[in-house]
């Protein structure tokens, strides 16, 4: 495969400098890669795309090229971009077209970066599936061996995930509140960075649920989240939570040399029923963590099995107040009204025809949780929970442990549709190793490292220390480079 | 716990969705499933520990009271459903 939209980001960026290639034939390329089958854009933005590849060139001739100059990137709908509607895939933002351009793509544009458009997701992040989405799931680029049955690219972060897997673009930005982008990244056999809770700033972006909301890069390499990692960090004084810390060169920490590092295997994530291809992938990363001279440790992790159910008391409650603001008044839809009709009625039907079933859901469950006799037993019993399990994690991080090792997700991609008739509670399920890390605010990464017996990827995660990506990256890259998953999707879309 | 019918018009109510009369029933089971995934967190002992309200130890930032940003009304109201006069438009709140 030469073609240009299938170049990583630090490719790109050589050839670039190099005048071998330019950023408008980068651009063309990833414009002309097709991909409607696919269904991950929301809106392509061909024009802007094309001023910015300009803007590229000319920067990169004078000889001020920063890395991300030039690079073609999806931005998920939950980004606000001026102008250009951000609607986080819901119905109640039809239209939506922001004033402003959110701190993370704003640092993008001015390292040189190109939008191609926005990318579908999971209505408002909330899903695992990308089937909440108000413009209709997006479409796993990989099948099952022999079989023509569509599949979840995972969610919410669905549709960034199929788009770089099918190089649609060279990467793209993510949100990850409970999983969203290391189990779609697992399920489409990329990279996805989490990174630790402050490091990128929130600003603009539209929120699910603040105190676990983080943005990252979801690319075709570790080097490239790396990089792309770098252009999107940064303190942000509109951001109260956003850390007041310089950002490292994280693509200098990539040395491969990983020797007399600690990596523990926390025994809690070692699931009833999980399947054996899971369970042998771990032990064979685990393997290559230790033969490139990385110490192998049992550590424990006692809180675990609560992460879950906390999370789920604590992000619906966030979320229903920061969704307060769809009220019909502001920005988006407004239900019609009959004659007579007052407010109340305006907010509760524009609401109702606004919101889709999952996200009514958990705006109602966090009502409910946060309601007069129900936030004891509920939302402050979770908050305790959550710092117990904040110093499950720092109990192990004292002893001397670097990052833990453990599954991605708890299967590869399932088909669309397959989970319609399961309990909400099955859904859920999905994010078991990666809510946790949210929890505790640190940084986790997704990486490709295998494929099951249908052929569909598998993945890794790492969980860092906090502040520390630049180590987790280069524990990431070594297991890259051991695990040596080169595999692409066959192209049928 | 389970959450009868009333209940759940309550959780919507409060939610400010419309439900119909008869998704009541379907919505009060859903939600019931939910809250009985979250009664775990009834075992877990809590005595003296402290809720999490900040996941890194970092302290509120401060600034002057003072403005920053403003004086864009035609901004704030461009994506309005309803927008007359320099203001946002709603259906009449009292009679």
């Amino acid at each position: 495969m030469s073609e240009l939209n299938a170049l990583t980001i630090s490719a790109a960026r050589d050839k670039l400098r190099a005048k071998e290639i330019t950023a408008v034939d980068l651009t063309n390329a990833c414009l002309d890669a097709g991909g409607d089958a696919l269904n991950v854009f929301a809106v392509r933005t061909p024009e802007i795309a094309l001023a910015q590849a300009r803007a590229a060139d000319a920067r990169i001739a004078a000889g001020d090229a920063p890395d991300m100059c030039g690079i073609p990137l999806g931005i998920k709908d939950l980004f606000c971009t001026k102008g250009v509607t951000s609607q986080a895939a819901s119905k109640i933002l039809t239209g939506f077209k922001p004033e402003y351009e959110s701190t993370v793509t704003t640092q993008l544009w001015n390292a040189g970066a190109v939008m191609l458009g926005k990318l579908n997701m999971d209505e408002f992040a909330m899903g695992s599936s990308n089937e909440t989405s108000t413009y209709g799931p997006a479409i796993n680029p990989w099948r099952r061996k022999e079989s023509n049955v569509d599949l979840t690219p995972g969610g919410s972060s669905g549709g960034s995930a199929s788009a770089v897997a099918a190089d649609l673009c060279l990467a793209a930005t993510g949100t990850d509140t409970g999983g969203s982008i290391r189990q779609p990244a697992a399920f489409v056999g990329i990279t996805g960075v989490k990174p630790t809770y402050g490091r990128v700033s929130r600003w603009g972006v539209i929120a699910f649920a603040s105190s676990l909301d983080q943005a990252g890069p979801m690319t075709k390499s570790v080097r490239d989240a790396a990089i792309m990692l770098e252009a999107m960090s940064g303190h942000d004084a509109k951001d109260s939570t956003s850390a007041e810390f310089a950002v490292p060169n994280f693509e200098a920490a990539l040395t491969g040399d990983i020797r007399g590092k600690k990596i523990g295997i926390p025994k809690e994530y070692r699931l009833d029923g999980m399947p054996d291809e899971i369970e042998t992938l771990w032990a064979q990363g685990a393997d290559m963590l230790r033969d490139a001279g990385a110490e192998i440790v049992d550590v424990t992790l006692p809180h675990t099995k609560y992460a879950l159910p906390a999370y789920y008391v604590l992000a619906p409650a966030e979320a229903s107040s920061n969704l307060a603001r769809y009220d019909g008044v502001r920005y988006g839809y407004r239900a019609k009204l009959a004659t007579g009709e007052g407010i109340n009625e305006m907010y509760e039907r524009t609401r109702a025809e606004g919101f889709g079933p999952e996200v009514q859901r958990r705006v109602m469950i966090g009502a409910y949780v946060l309601s007069a006799g129900f936030y004891d037993a509920y939302y402050r019993r979770a908050q305790r929970v959550r710092t117990l399990i904040k110093q499950d994690f720092d109990k192990v991080y004292a002893s001397g442990v670097d990052a833990l090792l453990t599954p991605a997700t708890p299967s590869a991609a399932f088909g669309l549709g397959e989970m319609a008739d399961a309990d909400p509670v099955e859904m859920y399920l999905n994010d078991v190793f990666t809510v946790t890390v949210n929890l505790a605010g640190l940084p986790g990464v997704a990486v490709p490292a295998g494929v099951d017996a249908q052929g569909l990827p598998l993945a890794l995660q790492l969980i860092g220390r906090p502040w520390e990506e630049g180590d987790m990256l280069n524990i990431a890259q070594v297991l890259e480079d051991a695990a040596g998953f080169v595999s692409k999707p066959a192209k049928w879309w | 716990m389970s959450i009868d019918k009333e209940t759940a018009r309550r959780a919507a109510h409060l939610a400010r969705i419309a439900v119909p009369e008869d998704e009541l029933e379907k919505l009060a089971g859903e939600l019931s499933g939910i809250l009985g995934f979250m009664e775990q967190l009834s075992e877990v002992d809590v005595e003296g520990v402290e809720p999490m309200t900040s996941v890194t130890p970092m302290r509120l930032k401060r600034r002057q009271d003072v403005v920053t940003d403003g004086d864009m009304p035609k901004k704030i109201l461009s994506n309005a459903p309803d927008a007359r006069e320099g203001f946002f438009a709603v259906p009449k709140v009292m009679e």
